[in-house]
């Protein structure tokens, strides 16, 4: 759900109109129009509108992302500008140091844009496609598995737990990401499970 | 959090303890701001440091890192003796006439039944007596020497004032002072809401620590109440949600339990769990736990989970240690005993205690797997950064793969924030690169895993071919099939529990809460607490109608609040034995005469009659504890214990080390420092810049130009008594690391008389590593200890003992 009609939105539609509507009651027709010819128009007014929130602490502030292109038709997306949501309950509108940079978080230097393998003993990272490092971490999973998954303790009793692979779950990932991630680890067995709660 | 951020507004009187919301939490501090300034409300802060919280406190007072309960259980007595206590609410609302077992008790510092051997606590004296009819014994009139709230008074007597001064270093005036502000609050009309984060949780006994305070805020009748509770500051944006999905070792979704070995089968395990009431007629609402498991189980394994075959219990794991939690699983690492690691936007290089061992044990590993949007230290733990990260590569035999994943900004979902708002947003950029989404990564590891078992077969593959995948793209489950697979949907017609005639939903349906949750197998919902977030009329968790009638900070239509979209969690204790709210300003909700109605979702069945159904619905009870039984590891009620590492011993029994059940491994234990050991005589505690967002936003050129060089804090005294100068050089160490760092000598910080002796305090802030854009330095973690809250394993960042001393500049390369 992008934002159909803002407060944002609503005040700039409704401030071009009294621009261009007192200038030609005062009978300036042609300077409005000389007026409007190099008038630029905001950086802002053709980008999209996005819904989203901070991604640091949990008070969750509401901010706008603003896009050249828009995901939700297909488009190639590229963010220029976040600002904090005035509609939202909790901020108002407000964003901390931290949230009021979050453009240069999404753009920071360091993030990473492609899968990269360190060999054993190497000192640098080598590239590798996605395809490789799919299968080479299922096949070390399974082969883990395989060799490792407790399937009864001395009791007899069915225990299917694998202890000698782990997962560290985030802090920061959707709902929906921590739910399919829960599918995943837990349907294999894996009991070394945890996320960052307490740290 | 009980209540929410907007609801701070409504309060009278804000304690900020264990936190500092401020600095950490700015935006949702606005609203102490709105309540100072509207209402009038006050703000006291207790901290070691000045914070920029305690700067616009109305008053301050400091205290030692680790001695909070002796703090609180100080508060408690001087409630208690100078009647400052909501009766109505302690009477009614809480255990304090139950009578407890004449067996318990507490003699130095030890609760009965210590086990030393074991580290661990006989808890069968921890209980109430239970009368003929399975009910508990209570005396309302609270005459009972053994009912709890006299053995509360002769518990908290020895936290004197003098005694708090002499363990917190509080002076006796500053605490005094303070519990005359609190004690206010006792009035029904006046409430006191509760501010705290990782600086209670982070000790060996933190979730006493926020025991102490939630009794407090039950005595003085602020549970359930607007501008009242007990308000967790979270420190990340959706570990709220994490932890409600269950990705912790011994969790399922919605705080069920993996099951132990010990419950070698279906019947065994719900045996424990049938949570009859104890007192009669009430909710007891845990009693509906099956249907909550069935549910999830069929959401897990589809037509392969059935009565049968006890919805394929055998398929879940079965613990045999309590927990295999983050620092188990580094311990047994560094024993070379785990092969294979993965780490989904995580970075515990820095985040786990004891940076040496962590680096030991990752280079045990076999293959470690990032998955992150940033380069990590942790990716990066094989490679020589200097003193900052003094690795020799070759010998590191590890393999790392580095995945690049998306952030907030290119995906799509719910976080869950601390006053559990599940608030949906929505990708507004492209990811860079090659990135992708966590979903699509977690979808191609599994159907890969799942390939080769189908290929190869291999053993115990059921769990793994029969989980249910039933999405349009197998290769990309999109956000919106994972969030209506947790709410749950009818599998065939679900009818209603009390008319079996009527329809409650049809076959494939969304169901419209987890009260339509069912144990016969005719509903599926993966994570019940969110029953309610996707129903047949869509998407609840993207609702953004910010209308908030008569201005209670409700904002009932914003977002959906688990459970049930409910804003003030045990709202009906707002109310009297009648039904009419305490403060009729403050109305949540009242008792119409036959139903419960107001502003926000009833905490309470909505025809349950006022002063036959107790407020608090999840206890057997109906009422909240005072005196918790056997719930918590370390004791029924919060005793004051030493951090692990201390500049003095406990003063209840000198022999008594830091929390005496907590789990300490030997490795661990050997790199304690002796208790008052003179070569680690300052106490360390870590904490947050308001420019930086844990390790992350060092990687933001902009905060980075804000924060950019990793300091440690201290004061002008022992500045002066080292011959440290402002802004110099420092080098700081622990029995377990050292670090350098410029010194930040400050008014903030000051000196403490602890037991006769002058403390020193040094304040660590974590943000600094070898990655990103700021200059490089350490973090706490470097320095801390390794040991963990007793109930939790939280590890105890916040209070460990260290040395300092000046340093040589460094060379300039």
């Amino acid at each position: 759900m992008n934002i159909d009609l803002s407060r944002r939105g609503f005040l700039r539609l409704a401030g071009a109109g009294v621009a261009a509507t007192s200038l030609g009651a005062m009978g300036f027709g042609e300077a409005e129009a000389a007026e409007q010819a190099h008038v630029r128009a905001f950086k802002l007014a053709t980008t999209t509108e996005t819904r989203n929130t901070c991604p640091y602490c949990s008070v969750a502030c509401g901010i706008i992302l603003y896009s050249k292109g828009d995901v939700k038709a297909g488009e190639t997306a590229e963010l220029i500008h976040i600002e904090g949501d005035a509609d939202h309950p909790t901020n108002r509108g407000t964003l901390c140091p931290k949230g009021a940079a979050l453009k240069d978080f999404v753009h920071a230097p360091t993030r990473l844009t492609k899968p990269r393998y360190r060999p054993a003993g190497a000192s640098e990272f080598q590239d590798i496609t996605w395809e490789e490092a799919l299968d080479k971490i299922a096949r070390a999973m399974k082969d883990d598995r395989d060799a490792n998954l407790i399937q009864t303790n001395e009791a007899g009793v069915p225990v299917n737990r694998w202890t000698t692979t782990g997962f560290l779950a985030a802090s920061a990932t959707t709902n929906e990401t921590a739910w399919l991630t829960y599918k995943t680890v837990r349907s294999m067995g894996i009991v070394g499970f945890d996320n960052q709660a307490r740290v | 959090m009980t209540n929410s951020w907007t609801d701070i507004k409504n309060t009278d009187l804000v304690i900020v303890m264990g936190g500092n919301a401020a600095e950490a939490h700015p935006c949702g501090f606005k609203w102490v701001t709105e309540a100072k300034h509207h209402r009038g409300a006050k703000l006291i802060v207790v901290d070691p440091r000045y914070t920029r919280t305690a700067s616009v406190s109305d008053f301050y007072a400091p205290i030692r890192p680790g001695s909070d309960i002796a703090f609180l259980m100080g508060a408690i007595r001087w409630m208690i003796e100078n009647d400052k206590v909501q009766w109505d609410y302690v009477r009614n609302y809480t255990n304090a006439s139950f009578l407890v077992k004449d067996e318990f008790g507490w003699s130095d510092g030890l609760f009965t039944g210590y086990d030393e051997e074991k580290r661990d606590y006989d808890k069968s004296s921890w209980d109430y007596k239970m009368g003929p009819d399975g009910f508990v014994q209570t005396d309302p009139t609270l005459q009972d020497p053994r009912c709890v709230w006299n053995l509360l008074k002769a518990h908290v007597d020895a936290y004197t004032p003098e005694f708090v001064e002499r363990i917190c270093g509080t002076p006796k005036d500053k605490f005094l002072t303070i519990c005359e502000m609190i004690g206010e609050c006792s009035t029904p009309t006046k409430t006191m809401t509760s501010m705290y984060a990782l600086g209670w949780t982070q000790h060996s006994k933190g979730a006493q620590n926020i025991r102490g305070m939630a009794m407090l805020q039950l005595i003085l009748g602020n549970i359930g109440v607007r501008g009242g509770g007990m308000n967790a500051l979270r420190g990340h944006s959706n570990i709220q949600g994490l932890t409600d999905i269950g990705l912790m070792s011994n969790l399922i979704p919605g705080y069920l339990n993996i099951p132990t070995e010990m419950e070698a089968d279906w019947a065994t395990y719900m045996s424990t769990r049938g949570f009859k009431p104890i007192v009669p007629g009430q909710t007891s609402y845990w009693q509906n736990y099956s249907k909550f498991m069935v549910s999830f189980m069929k959401a897990m394994w589809g037509d392969a989970a059935t009565a049968e075959n006890d919805w394929a219990y055998h398929y879940l794991p079965k613990l045999d240690v309590p927990a295999y939690d983050g620092m188990r699983m580094f311990e047994l690492m560094n024993h070379g005993k785990v092969n294979l690691y993965f780490c989904q936007g995580f970075n515990p290089l820095l985040s786990f205690p004891n940076r040496g061992k962590m680096t030991e044990a990752f280079s045990k590993l076999k293959m470690l797997v990032i998955m992150d949007p940033l380069a990590t230290e942790t990716a990066h733990f094989w490679q020589n950064h200097g003193i900052y990260n003094d690795v020799d590569s070759a010998a590191i035999q590890t393999e790392v793969l580095e995945l690049p994943t998306t952030c907030f900004a290119e995906d799509e979902g719910a976080l869950v924030n601390s006053g559990r708002w599940l608030q949906w947003h929505w990708a507004g950029a492209t990811p860079p690169g090659e990135a992708k989404h966590d979903t699509w990564i977690m979808a191609q590891i599994f159907l890969r895993v799942k390939k080769l078992y189908q290929e190869e077969g291999g053993v115990f593959p059921d769990p793994i071919l029969n989980l249910t995948w039933d999405y349009a793209d197998p290769g990309e489950p999109m956000p919106d099939e994972l969030a209506r697979e947790m709410n749950g949907r009818a599998l065939r017609t679900v009818y209603d529990l009390k008319d079996t005639t009527k329809v409650v939903a049809e076959a494939g349906q969304q169901l419209a809460n987890f009260g339509q949750y069912r144990d016969d197998g005719s509903t599926m919902g993966g994570c019940w607490i969110y029953g309610g977030s996707w129903t047949e009329d869509g998407n609840m968790m993207a609702r953004r109608d910010n209308n908030d009638p008569d201005d209670t900070g409700a904002f009932l239509n914003w977002s959906f609040a688990w459970p049930a979209n409910r804003r003030i969690l045990y709202n009906r204790a707002s109310c009297d034995l009648q039904g009419k709210p305490w403060d009729p300003s403050r109305k949540i909700i009242e008792w119409t005469g036959e139903k419960w109605e107001g502003y926000d979702v009833p905490d309470i069945p909505v025809t349950a009659k006022p002063g036959e159904v107790h407020p608090f619905i999840m206890n057997p009870e109906g009422v909240s504890r005072l005196f918790s039984r056997g719930m918590m590891r370390d004791g029924p009620f919060p005793t004051h214990m030493e951090p692990f590492e201390a500049p003095i011993a406990n003063v209840f029994n000198p022999k008594m080390r830091g929390n005496p059940v907590a789990r300490v491994f030997e490795s661990d234990a050997e790199k304690f420092a002796a208790i008052g050991d003179p070569e680690f005589p300052c106490v360390a505690t870590s904490y947050r810049l308001t420019e930086h967002f844990h390790y992350w936003t060092k990687h933001n050129p902009v905060n980075a130009v804000l924060q950019p060089e990793f300091f440690v804090e201290i004061s002008e005294e022992l500045a002066a008594e080292r011959g440290i100068e402002r802004g110099g050089r420092v080098r700081v160490w622990s029995k377990r690391g050292e670090v350098w760092a410029k010194a930040l000598v400050t008014k903030r910080i000051r000196p403490m008389q602890i037991d006769g002796k002058t403390v020193h305090v040094i304040g660590i802030p974590l943000h600094w590593g070898f990655m990103g854009a700021a200059r490089k330095g350490f973090g706490p973690n470097s320095l801390s200890s390794q040991v963990g809250d007793a109930n939790v394993e939280t590890p105890e960042f916040k209070a460990f003992m260290v040395n300092i001393e000046p340093s040589a500049e460094e060379p300039v390369a």
